[in-house]
């Protein structure tokens, strides 16, 4: 003989239960939270440190920093002054809610108008767990191809906003950035797109003015 | 691989049910939507693996993915949208309403009463 019992449970409570005061906090606290997602190597980091070293004394950034070993990334954003706490994930593929929750008490949120978290560079389970943030933000550079929007839309799907990175290597690599755009607008029409170059500057006047214009919550 | 996590906290749920229920789980349904990047055979393997030596082992787990239902602006058609073809069926529209993701839910649990 069996039983069934009906349960009707979200599986990933735990970690939406943290997502959930994690959104609480910066709602209260008027901060604009971003969780930057991407393949490794898309330019996230190089990406904050252009956008906070350019943005001193106008929009103060603090960054969490996700990744599976080494808080390398962390010291280069720590190299412009910006506070910056590192998570390792040890060998996990995503960042955690409850993870997010511990690094926002290292960090000194009352000075902050945004924090910004660079997620594990993978396109496919970050998008999976909440982490309470305001927005997410899906980076794509132009040697990964134009096709990676297709290939995994589900974070283009859930993302405020995609920056494609790398633009200045466009003569370079075969991307067709009209056809990237229009599969990222297929998948989610009210997308900001932002072609930019974090390493030569170009595009970025763009990506600062959503920026600015978002941190006013 | 963030199927571990998932298979981590299905447990949980599960054995805290089972310890309700004071019976051993046979069978166990799950949904998802697409956001949740489910694959069945990795959720599987990986629940197979954190059941060993719980009140689990052994249990059977039936996913079911369910889809984000569309709308096209377009013709009005209501469809099952598929992100990786994200077009309406009817008219081949590229824009639509969505519903929102369905979520990574347990569903039900059978168990053993003997």
């Amino acid at each position: 003989m069996t039983k069934k019992v009906e349960i009707g449970k979200k599986i990933l409570m735990a970690n939406e239960e943290y997502a959930a005061l994690n959104a609480k906090f910066f709602a209260d606290n008027k901060k604009l939270c971003l969780n930057m997602i991407s393949s490794p190597g898309s330019g996230k980091t190089t990406i904050l440190v252009k956008t906070i070293t350019d943005l001193q004394g106008k929009l103060r950034i603090g960054v969490i920093e996700g990744d599976v070993r080494t808080d390398l990334d962390a010291q280069r954003i720590r190299a412009t002054k910006a506070p910056a706490v590192q998570i390792e994930t040890e060998g996990a593929c995503h960042l955690s809610a409850a993870q997010v929750s511990t690094a926002l008490h290292n960090l000194p949120t009352d000075d902050l108008n945004i924090i910004i978290i660079e997620n594990v560079g993978n396109l496919v389970c970050p998008s999976a767990f909440e982490l309470g943030e305001t927005a997410k933000i899906a980076v794509l550079s132009t040697p990964e191809g134009d096709d990676k929007p297709v290939k995994y839309p589900a974070i283009f799907a859930k993302s405020t906003a995609v920056i494609i990175n790398k633009i200045d290597l466009l003569g370079a690599v075969d991307f067709d950035i009209d056809r990237a755009k229009a599969d990222i607008l297929k998948l989610n029409k009210d997308a900001e797109i932002f072609p930019i170059s974090a390493k030569t500057g170009q595009g970025m006047a763009n990506w600062y003015n959503w920026l600015s214009e978002s941190s006013k919550v | 691989m963030h199927e571990a996590a998932i298979a981590q906290n299905l447990l949980e749920a599960i054995k805290a049910e089972a310890q309700k229920q004071n019976a051993k789980p046979v069978s166990v349904k799950i949904s998802c939507g697409v956001f949740s990047a489910v694959n069945d055979e990795l959720l599987n393997f990986a629940f197979e693996a954190a059941a060993k030596d719980t009140i689990c082992q052994g249990a059977a787990l039936l996913i079911e993915h369910k889809p984000i239902a569309g709308r096209c602006r377009n013709c009005k058609t209501k469809f099952d949208f598929d992100i990786y073809n994200p077009h309406c069926p009817s008219c081949n529209g590229e824009e639509f309403a969505l519903s929102s993701d369905p979520p990574l839910l347990l569903e039900s649990i059978e168990f053993d009463t003997e």
